[in-house]
């Protein structure tokens, strides 16, 4: 189209949504094409965090590379190290001990509910429901308490080590966790009184940002944006790693694939996953923390994908070995990076208001698209 | 003298005491939001200014005096000077009609607890409030930027659909009441024995939701929607002139929660205004009582403000557009015809 003599003479807006804006989280920048407050088109530009996680992997250890991990998705860094350190054990041919694996998979499903938490919140900010932004860091908060007595840090955790943990649990580690554990599921339903059946929230979900089952896999879409859409598919049922196979949770999916149904997902998610760590939680068993395994981790040459349900979806990483103490490459999965190209998808055709509800029910971390 | 005084003196000092109070209830407002907002979120809220963080409000202002004052180097320069106080007069000056009480004796002279009671004191507030808008769509439009502009689009459709809204869903009161007068309006629900929210509970509701819009509060916040808009159509805005803006938001509050208490709350009058009170307890009905009564019955509005920001999502543009022509303004048409009817058949008879 002609160049309009001034912004108001257009009949087309561009609008750069970010990426300084406060609802696209992070540094996130979209390019809107408005008719009005329609949306004609919506270009994701990224890269404003990138920090060459990928590149670093080639140039530091195996072991130096975990702490690193922790800064891409730094909501859920528990989830990046266990799937970098399983991938690892599986390239060395170790398996961690018993008491390590109970203690990883507690960890990260904990880490699990705080990502989720977190979602929330910030998804309805972004939809104008402040209040329970400050509810979910209230319960947040605790688990970031059981983080910080466990390894002394609350957000990039670096929480194990190749071959196991480090750490070993402290001493009123199991009530602390069970206290939390049995009053998590009110908290839910605290957020879902004030959520699930208002009327507000089901106009501004419902119907927003609707992807079918089959446009979801076929970009890729993993993790509760891609359950939202009715695929029972978790890899902690679908290609058991950790110890999952030893506990009973359900997958919880959606039927419409729009805001709404992502949404109850990710609130039954938080249940479910509170339920796995009350089964295990019981039932630590003893022994070594670590795997026997040399000092200096040198796998054997080859390349290796393994990849786990991270609270966004499958991360994955993709290790090739030259025998030596670092990786010839080492390449991440990131499950935000994919999701993020259905929100073209999502939006088209809806209003601004719209754009913000669905960045939000993606549930993407910058750290993690930019690595 | 008694010219000078009874029309001159006496109305000044009435007119300082509204402004004085009214601008420390303003700044007590932006406590106020602070701190209930925090009771929701079971937080403590501003608590390091003055016990209790009392102080904050002077603190903000200072903070809001001493900052720069950006305008935009393709702003127009006095339009966007000028907005924000077209934002702010007319939320104050509706108080000129607005009765706070009746009237009493003081020295051998009468006075009546309001600055003037105009015969069409509702026409003067509709008028003046919908001046309030201009503020906002001027400086949305003078910013020169996007998200301001849509911010002042949204505001300016959002303004006309909830103005037609608001006008009908007071329609009721009027011909009940048969006066324009605010003064009148409040006599005669004293008359009635009951206040018109019990006459005209449909009216009111329209009423009140309509009022929330026109003050750009949740969940109809959509002109400055902070998390679509960035700020709405103060996105440009910085130190002082910002703070026109905030004061006007919570001076409109102010003035919407005394129409709908004066229509519909019975304005100065206590609870079952025709009962009298045994005793002692008479005391309630002095004439200095009112302004307490009004206060209070303010003051039950103002929190529902503040609650409903701090629990509800926002509404989207089309559909908060459709809820004001689908839903609010057939209402309030039908409520008008309803009590039409209703007057027509009952009252107006005998």
């Amino acid at each position: 189209m002609a160049q309009a003599e001034t912004l108001f003479d257009a009949s087309e807006l561009t609008v750069s949504m970010g990426p300084q804006h406060p609802s696209t989280h992070g540094v996130l920048q979209v390019k809107l094409k408005l008719d009005g407050e329609r949306v004609l088109d919506a270009e994701c530009v990224i890269g404003y965090l990138h920090r060459g996680v990928e590149k670093l992997g080639e140039v530091q250890t195996y072991g130096q590379f975990v702490p690193t991990l922790d800064r891409m998705d730094y909501i859920a860094a528990v989830s990046n190290c266990l799937g970098y350190c399983e991938t690892i054990e599986k390239l060395l041919g170790v398996t961690a001990p018993p008491r390590a694996q109970y203690i990883r998979l507690i960890m990260t499903e904990l880490n699990r509910i705080t990502s989720h938490l977190l979602w929330l919140g910030t998804h309805a900010i972004d939809l104008g429901a402040i209040t329970t932004f400050l509810y979910c860091f209230r319960e947040r908060e605790e688990i970031l308490k059981i983080f910080e007595n466990y390894c002394g840090a609350r957000l990039t955790t670096h929480m194990f080590r190749i071959g196991g943990t480090q750490y070993e649990l402290y001493e009123g580690f199991q009530d602390q966790v069970r206290t939390f554990i049995q009053d998590f599921p009110k908290k839910v339903d605290e957020y879902e009184t004030l959520l699930t059946e208002n009327r507000i929230w089901l106009d501004r979900t419902k119907n927003v940002g609707i992807i079918s089952a089959k446009d979801a896999i076929d970009l890729g879409l993993t993790g509760p944006s891609l359950r939202g859409s009715g695929v029972q598919w978790d890899l902690r049922k679908a290609k058991p790693y950790c110890v999952y196979s030893e506990f009973d949770f359900d997958i919880p999916v959606g039927e419409v694939g729009d805001t709404y149904d992502r949404y109850l997902v990710r609130m039954e998610e938080m249940r479910q996953s509170a339920r796995i760590v009350s089964q295990a939680i019981d039932k630590i068993p003893d022994g070594p923390l670590m795997a026997k395994m040399s000092k200096i981790i040198k796998p054997p040459v080859g390349d290796i994908y393994h990849s786990i349900e991270s609270p966004k979806g499958e991360l994955g990483y993709y290790i090739v070995s030259d025998g030596s103490t670092m990786a010839y490459r080492a390449r991440v999965r990131p499950p935000s990076f994919v999701n993020l190209q259905s929100l073209k998808k999502m939006v088209a055709g809806h209003m601004v208001a719209d754009v913000v509800a669905v960045i939000g029910t993606l549930d993407i971390v910058l750290g993690e698209i930019d690595r | 003298m008694d010219f000078v005084i009874d029309n001159i003196i006496i109305p000044l000092i009435k007119i300082g005491i509204v402004f004085g109070v009214l601008s420390g209830v303003v700044a007590l407002m932006t406590l106020a939001e602070r701190k209930v907002a925090a009771f929701i979120q079971v937080r403590l809220g501003p608590m390091r200014v003055g016990p209790h963080g009392i102080l904050q409000p002077l603190a903000d202002g200072v903070k809001l005096m001493l900052k720069e004052d950006i305008l935009p180097a393709k702003a127009d320069r006095w339009i966007f000077t000028l907005a924000p106080i077209i934002a702010l007069v007319p939320a104050f000056i509706v108080f000129a009609v607005i009765p706070f009480g009746s009237t009493f004796n003081l020295f051998g002279k009468t006075i009546a607890l309001r600055i003037t009671d105009l015969n069409i004191g509702l026409l003067y507030v509709l008028s003046i409030s919908s001046i309030g808008i201009l503020g906002i769509i001027l400086g949305g439009w003078a910013s020169n930027s996007k998200y301001p502009l849509m911010g002042a689009l949204r505001s300016a459709a959002q303004m006309v659909s909830y103005e037609v809204a608001l006008g009908f869903s007071i329609m009721g009161v009027l011909m009940i009441s048969g006066s324009l007068s605010l003064v009148e309006i409040v006599n005669k629900q004293k008359e009635f024995g009951w206040w018109f929210v019990f006459l005209q509970p449909l009216g009111f509701i329209l009423f009140f939701v309509c009022g929330i819009a026109e003050t750009n509060r949740a969940p109809f916040d959509l002109p400055e929607a902070e998390s679509e808009l960035v700020a709405g159509f103060h996105t440009e805005y910085s130190g002082f002139r910002f703070s026109l803006y905030f004061l006007a938001e919570y001076a409109n509050m102010i003035a919407v929660s005394a129409m709908a208490v004066t229509l519909f709350f019975g304005g100065w009058l206590r609870p079952f205004p025709n009962v009298a009170l045994p005793g002692f307890l008479g005391l309630l009905d002095a004439p200095l009582m009112g302004p307490v009564w009004f206060a209070i019955k303010v003051a039950i509005f103002l929190y529902c403000y503040l609650w409903f920001r701090w629990t509800w999502p926002r509404y989207r543009y089309d559909q908060l557009m459709k809820i004001g022509w689908q839903w609010l303004l057939p209402l309030a048409i039908a409520n008008l015809v309803a009590t039409a009817a209703i007057v027509l058949l009952f009252v107006r008879k005998g």
